[in-house]
């Protein structure tokens, strides 16, 4: 374990030695963690390393097993967040923890709401939470419910109330995930503000770019381990990743991502085109072309309308416009069983909340579009079931004790093959992939890329949805850029580059001569 | 005004509006139906069930729901019918107690055990039921007229009966607490989501366990009134408050699943419901058409079909916004 | 890091080893049961007959039908507040047909016949309007069924204007009173339904999207399972359910009250099934578990009432079972 030299500002937290388990199985083991006054602090790790278990120890969410944690110089000891937040830590969850059906204000305010005469004095609480969100630069009607604005507001609304608190450290939960470029920015200023004003930060993330712009210090865990505290400045990227792998640096040069090298022989003709699709604001005009054996790629800012899309593409939402072929056919799906039935599959982005079963297992979970296939009369044939599900946990390297364990128990990466394996066993034509790797470790990532750029290279369509950068133009043979529910450019992917997609996204211009062909 | 909106006032406001419009075609269509005799009997009878609905408002706004209303409404009729002899304070103090006592056990069962709400008060509204059967040995208990226990049902606040009079003054606080404390602000924020409350501090279970307290202590103050009113304790009255309640707090505009809603328009639900058989009742009475009372519960059922058929639009449309 | 046991099997047995809480939210009912058998065989006078069992089981039959129906609609999520309506709907209507009072038919076995079909049928169409509702409004299954248990009572009660019906229909009768091999008819058929829907839940294709929707519905959605549809057949079965159990109270009645057929079935039925094991959120159920759940609750009863405890005392205990039921799956869930 290694310790930050001694700098100019004093401690404000000391973790030491924290170690933590659920059911006799060790999640932190040995974990640090040391943040200075006014200094940003990034804490990074793969899924599992015990990023968020040590938060929720600091936060009260848990209580540690042994280790001490000094905050301010005192013994610092929390049950509740509610108590974390009284004692100057405030927390903003990865998932946005707040109540949608409620206004602005109580959503700002809730837990220290301003009292008159003993009742709740709403004219302040509303001019407070109005004073608050001006420091983002957002103007809004406080008084209406949270759930009728954008997720990325909502995101500001929820660091408008940590800051709220007067906190004296900030926790940040991967916050970025669901802002745009400008709304990042914006977070960023925020995030100096605060260390101008003494308050520290600690900032968790997958995306290292951000790390880089904000972060002072970081902390890497691997394993419920501390393994790495350095300067941001004195750690390269690359060295960033080897440490939380755990890898040596050499194996992670190169490429960015897994997908490795394309074979543009093996595209073939044109299997699925829309034209000028529509629903509502969110989708406008959308067309593109989808070739057997190519990934085509969604880029987009969050709200450009790929997500909609995909979904009008699998009859999950009916289009208001356009037309959609499949395979030369007129094709409009009523519902996601017609688009099955035409050969396709849809892994969604809310792996929870639209993908898995928790409750059932993972054999029950990989065959579940595959039913009517593997039934007869209605009856299910097990030995029928049993040969897929074993052939695809071995094909995907699906790490699970066996086709019985519940799936809620595997790690995101496994979830996320589990289905893929699920679209997969249904042999299908054309596969839609909504940001096929988020919030999955490294590892598992890499995985999942191969695997992708392999089943193009056997003759499926792929169109996949991200929102990494380097995932779309390095995996996509075909980049389709959407903006604010039109699609305004296609670029061919030798001729795509960092710069023209985001130029693409931001002002909508750029070679858009084939978005139409 | 644009349509969104006008949707939302509907919305909020819609039960207020029928409740307007059934009164009014009351007034024109029946003599005596805004009697003062009319009205007050109207008032009385329902304070009971207002009181029931009011603790199912601030239970169901967090999420949960409270099925023991009935029977502990129940046993809150015996305990104060067996306590009236020594006055009017002893027979209120039973009964709510006994209510009180059955709001613990749902709140510890729910807030300590993490039962669901929907299972806890099951179980709780066959522990009261049962109770108040053991307590009141299989009978009625007729209450005591001499020690004055009768006033509390059968009283009039000068001319206002006090039922009615402690029914209000039970929705006044309780409008109060939802919108002027943090506690109230809690109770919405919870049902609107649990997990984030907690996450933001609030201190969830502490607000639960009020709540279904505070719906067992109602439940039993309406048994006292049960008692009181019509006097004696009746083990096996309240076979169908809950159910009643819950219809009431959905046709006043609260979301079943709890995060949004009135204290003010449950009461219009409740009086909503109860006028609707009044209505039926003077019906008969003019003779065109003649409907058994079993009649009563079909348009109640109805009745609440076309609230519930009129929410499930609007609020897929508020969902759609979001 | 301990190595994880091969087989699955084996995970099973170490997993059960250290979980106390697991082992008894899986077999807590069960041992249960076993445990009020042996106490009554030492301490209940006259336990050990075939009358008893036949008591216990007459007894316990309708519920478990009911049970069956709600399990169903329980594992989808839902939840069926209408049962004991549309029972006392059933029930009221079965005799009306054959008495002749809608139709005269001159042959009584047509009119038995018509009378069963038509009035399960008439259960089985009204449950289909609550999945209706659930499916095509989205309204939520606690409301959208209270419509029908206010108003079910209320129907069945026009219907019969109040009155009770009482009858001597052997040809009717038979489903409530006959006893072919020494067996109770009703027990034979909740044994056949109890056998076909644990069959049909564990085995085929409408069983796996009953638990796949009730486990989570927009997945269910998305791997084109035809949501809507399950869930208007879970709710058909459960009308169907309880028109079925309606026509035998009435049968072993040989009268039907509108009041109290199926008073407070709803509540039976759902006890049963949470004391079963089933979870009340969905996505996990057994019917066999709410057999053996009906079953307990109703063992309970006999014990305290044989040995002298009043029935009021027996809800009493009725209510610590449930929650403890409940508690303790909950406590395995952690």
């Amino acid at each position: 374990m290694t310790r930050p030299p001694d700098g100019p500002s004093p401690l404000l937290l000391d973790m030491r030695d924290i170690q933590k388990r659920f059911a006799g199985i060790p999640a932190l083991a040995d974990a640090s963690l040391c943040v200075r006054s006014g200094e940003v602090h990034a804490l990074i790790g793969q899924n599992g390393a015990g990023k968020s278990t040590l938060i929720k120890v600091l936060t009260g969410y848990h209580r540690k097993d042994a280790g001490q944690v000094l905050f301010e110089g005192e013994p610092f000891e929390v049950h509740s967040p509610h108590q974390a937040q009284v004692n100057g830590i405030s927390t903003i969850y990865q998932e946005i923890n707040l109540v949608p059906l409620r206004s602005v204000t109580e959503n700002i305010c809730l837990g220290r709401e301003q009292r008159r005469y003993g009742l709740l004095d709403w004219n302040a609480m509303h001019a407070e939470a109005e004073r608050l969100l001006s420091r983002f630069a957002i103007g809004i009607d406080v008084r209406r419910p949270l759930g009728e604005f954008n997720t990325a507001t909502q995101q500001m609304v929820a660091i408008a109330r940590a800051i709220g608190f007067s906190a004296r450290l900030v926790i940040m939960d991967e916050p970025t995930s669901s802002l745009d470029e400008r709304e990042v920015g914006v977070l960023f200023s925020v995030i100096h503000q605060l260390k101008a004003e003494g308050v520290s930060v600690i900032f968790v993330s997958h995306k290292l770019d951000e790390l880089y712009e904000v972060c002072d210090q970081v902390t890497i865990m691997r394993d419920g381990r501390t393994v790495r505290s350095a300067a941001m400045e004195e750690i390269g990227k690359l060295e960033l990743v080897a440490a939380m792998l755990g890898r040596d640096v050499a194996a992670v040069e190169g490429h960015a991502t897994a997908f490795g090298e394309r074979d543009r022989s093996r595209i073939g003709d044109v299997m699925f085109s829309a034209r000028g699709l529509g629903a509502g604001q969110a989708v406008r005009n959308v067309s593109f072309d989808l070739r057997r054996g190519e990934i085509a790629g969604f880029a987009g800012l969050l709200g450009a309308g790929r997500t909609e899309t995909a979904r009008l593409v699998f009859g999950v939402d009916r289009p208001s416009a356009g037309q959609m072929t499949m395979e030369g056919a007129e094709y409009h799906p009523d519902r996601p069983a017609d688009a099955i039935a035409a050969g396709m599959g849809f892994c969604t982005e809310d792996r929870k909340g639209e993908g898995i079963v928790p409750e059932m297992t993972v054999a029950e979970n990989l065959t579940l579009a595959l039913l009517p296939k593997i039934s007869r009369n209605g009856v299910l044939d097990d030995s029928r079931q049993r040969e897929i599900v074993e052939r695809f946990i071995r094909e995907l390297g699906i790490k699970c004790s066996g086709p019985n364990q519940k799936v809620r128990e595997l790690s995101g990466g496994n979830q996320q093959k589990v289905l893929l394996a699920r679209w997969l066993a249904m042999n299908p034509k054309l596969l839609i992939l909504d940001e096929p790797t988020r919030g999955i470790d490294v590892g598992a990532k890499g995985e999942i890329q191969r695997l992708i750029r392999r089943l193009a290279d056997q003759g499926l369509g792929v169109l996949m949805i991200s929102s990494e950068l380097e995932e779309v133009i390095e995996g996509a043979d075909r980049i389709f850029v959407l903006r604010d529910g039109v699609s305004v450019t296609e670029l061919e992917a030798e001729a795509a580059n960092e710069e023209k997609v985001l130029t693409a996204m931001a002002h909508g211009t750029g070679a858009s001569s084939g978005a139409t062909t | 005004m644009n349509r969104a909106r006008l949707v939302r006032i509907i919305g909020t406001y819609g039960v207020l509006i029928a409740l307007a419009a059934l009164i009014l075609f009351g007034f024109l269509r029946y003599d005596r139906f805004v009697s003062f005799y009319n009205v007050m009997t109207l008032l009385r009878y329902n304070s009971m069930f207002a009181l029931v609905a009011l603790g199912m408002c601030f239970v169901i706004m967090t999420g949960g729901i409270d099925l023991s209303v009935g029977s502990v409404a129940a046993l809150g009729s015996v305990a104060s019918a067996l306590a009236s002899p020594y006055g009017i304070v002893p027979g209120l103090a039973a009964g709510i107690g006994a209510g009180l006592a059955a709001g613990l056990i749902n709140a510890t069962l729910v807030t300590r055990a993490n039962l669901m709400p929907f299972i806890a008060t099951l179980a709780t509204m066959q522990a009261a039921s049962g109770s108040a059967l053991l307590l009141a040995g299989n009978q009625t208990v007729s209450v005591s007229y001499e020690s004055g226990f009768t006033a509390i049902g059968q009283g009039n606040f000068w001319t206002f009966p006090i039922p009615a009079a402690i029914a209000v003054l039970a929705y006044l606080i309780g409008s109060l607490v939802l919108n002027y404390t943090g506690t109230g602000r809690a109770v919405l924020a919870i049902g609107g989501g649990e997990d984030a409350s907690r996450l933001m501090g609030l201190r969830t279970d502490r607000v639960k366990f009020l709540v279904y307290v505070a719906s067992g202590g109602l439940a039993g103050l309406a048994g006292v009134i049960l008692a009181s009113q019509f006097g004696a304790g009746q083990p096996i009255e309240g076979v169908g408050w809950e159910l009643f309640a819950i219809a009431a707090v959905v046709v006043g505009g609260t979301l079943l699943t709890g995060g949004s809603g009135s204290v003010v328009t449950t009461l219009a639900g409740v009086l909503l419901l109860g006028i609707l058989f009044n209505v039926l009742n003077f019906e008969n009475g003019m003779g065109w058409i003649s409907l058994s009372a079993y009649w009563q519960s079909v348009i109640r059922g109805l009745f609440l079909l076309v609230v519930v058929l009129l929410q499930a639009r609007l609020t897929r449309r508020r969902l759609n916004a979001l | 890091m301990t190595e994880l046991p091969r087989s699955y099997a084996e995970r099973d047995a170490v997993a059960r080893s250290f979980d106390l809480f697991g082992f008894l939210s899986r077999y807590g009912t069960s041992i249960a049961l076993v445990l009020l058998v042996a106490f009554n065989l030492a301490f209940t006078r006259n336990f050990a007959t075939m009358q008893t069992l036949n008591v216990n089981l007459t007894q316990v039959c309708t519920i478990v039908i009911v049970a069956v129906g709600m399990t169903l609609v329980i594992a989808t999520g839902g939840i069926d507040l209408s049962v004991g309506s549309l029972m006392a709907i059933s029930g009221a209507l079965a005799p009306m047909i054959f008495m002749g009072k809608i139709l005269p038919i001159g042959s009584i076995y047509l009119g038995v016949a018509a009378a069963m079909i038509v009035s399960v049928l008439v259960a089985g169409l009204l449950g289909l309007f609550n999945g209706w509702l659930v499916a095509r409004f989205r309204i939520q299954p606690i409301v959208a069924t209270l419509v029908l248990f206010i108003a079910g009572r209320g129907i069945a009660q026009v219907m019969t204007n109040g009155n009770l019906q009482t009858f001597r229909v052997p040809e009717f009768q038979w489903i409530g009173l006959a006893r072919p091999l020494d067996i109770p008819a009703q027990v034979i058929i909740m044994a056949v339904i109890v056998a076909a829907a644990a069959w049909a839940l564990k085995k085929t294709l409408f069983g796996r999207c009953i638990l796949a929707v009730g486990g989570n519905e927009k997945a269910s959605e998305l791997a084109g399972i035809a949501v809507s549809k399950i869930k208007l057949a879970v709710y058909g079965i459960s009308g169907l359910c309880a028109g079925l159990a309606g026509l035998i109270v009435i049968a072993i009645n040989s009268s039907s009250d509108a009041n109290l057929v199926g008073l407070g079935m709803e509540l039976d039925a759902i006890a049963a099934v949470a004391v079963g094991g089933t979870l009340l959120s969905g996505g996990k159920a057994t019917i066999v578990g709410s057999l053996l759940g009906a079953l307990t609750i109703q063992l309970v009863r006999y014990t305290l009432l044989a040995n002298g405890v009043p029935d009021a005392a027996a809800l009493v205990v009725k209510a610590g079972i449930i929650a403890l039921a409940v508690w303790l799956q909950q406590q395995h869930r952690g």
